[in-house]
């Protein structure tokens, strides 16, 4: 049988692959997102894994809410990058470095 | 034993589509990548009873957020080149930093702590019981003020985005009415004086 455990386990090497996606792919705006993305997907599964062994609803809720708002931040975010590549004709996180952080 | 093997193939599947996104050159193939993820996570999800949401992070996620993502990689024309620098540099800490992430979180969520004895595996549902019924029900009377909140989310990304990527007012070329009554002929006319050229 399945248990809670495995269901965890795969979350936790999603979120661990996208952490460390945003490690190696530090100067690509798009794939950073991507990874983002990526490690809410690993999020949702933990809390529908956990609502199902629980008998609760609660999570799957959760999990519509997560949806919405990633689904809100990644429109956000590819407008924002469309609009830096029209002025900086680049994507390179190196690039940005007008507020000289 | 059927059961176990469509949640291994959903899980390989997933994780072998995660660590292509994070590798591949190709941006096209990243977003193709994580369509692959979405689409095996939807499966377990499945396996979940998670039946309205499963469906719903096809939809949304693999009908819209991934189509998106593929517009705006092919819009761009970026140098894939230069974004992969530092790429070799930064694999070792990013695999350090990874396993020592997976060591911590493995070690709490493994079969110790969430195995079948801690947390028995619930009955499978009724034929009858319909998820997305039962997510409703609790949606619009327990969650109704962060559903609406979440609508409300939704409204402002839609004005942001627009607001972000709008061009301002288009150049049309048609005449302006109003400003070509206001002309004088001072505006268009110029009078010079210049002696006349003489014949030759």
């Amino acid at each position: 049988m399945i248990s809670l455990a495995h269901y965890l386990i795969v979350g936790a090497v999603l979120f661990c692959l996208s952490v460390a996606g945003i490690f190696i792919n530090r100067k690509n705006v798009i794939v950073l997102l991507m990874c983002i993305e990526l490690m809410l997907l690993a999020v949702n599964l933990n809390f529908i894994a956990f609502s199902h062994f629980l008998g609760n609803l609660t999570g799957q809720v959760f999990v519509f809410f997560i949806l919405t708002v990633a689904a809100a931040e990644s429109a956000i975010g590819l407008a924002i990058l469309v609009v830096l590549f029209r002025n900086r004709s680049s994507i390179n996180v190196e690039d940005l470095d007008e507020m000289r952080g | 034993m059927f059961q176990q093997i469509i949640f291994y193939w959903f899980a390989l599947a997933a994780i072998f589509a995660g660590a292509m996104v994070i590798t591949v050159r190709n941006p096209v193939h990243a977003a193709l990548f994580l369509v692959l993820a979405f689409f095996s996570s939807a499966g377990l999800w499945l396996m979940l009873e998670a039946e309205f949401l499963a469906i719903a992070l096809v939809l949304v996620y693999v009908g819209a957020v991934m189509v998106l993502f593929l517009f705006v990689v092919m819009m761009l024309d970026i140098n894939i080149a230069v974004l992969r620098e530092g790429f070799a540099r930064y694999l070792p800490i990013a695999a350090v930093v990874a396993l020592m992430m997976f060591g911590a979180i493995g070690y709490v969520v493994g079969p110790r702590y969430f195995g079948l004895d801690a947390a028995p595996s619930p009955a499978p549902a009724a034929a009858s019981y319909s998820n997305t019924e039962a997510i409703g029900k609790v949606l619009y009377t327990d969650y109704v003020l962060p559903f609406e909140a979440a609508a409300v989310i939704l409204l402002v990304a839609i004005v942001a985005a627009i607001a972000l990527t709008h061009r301002g007012t288009r150049q049309s070329k048609a005449p302006r009415p109003e400003r070509q009554v206001q002309v004088r002929r001072a505006d268009r006319v110029r009078l010079i004086k210049m002696d006349a050229e003489r014949g030759g």
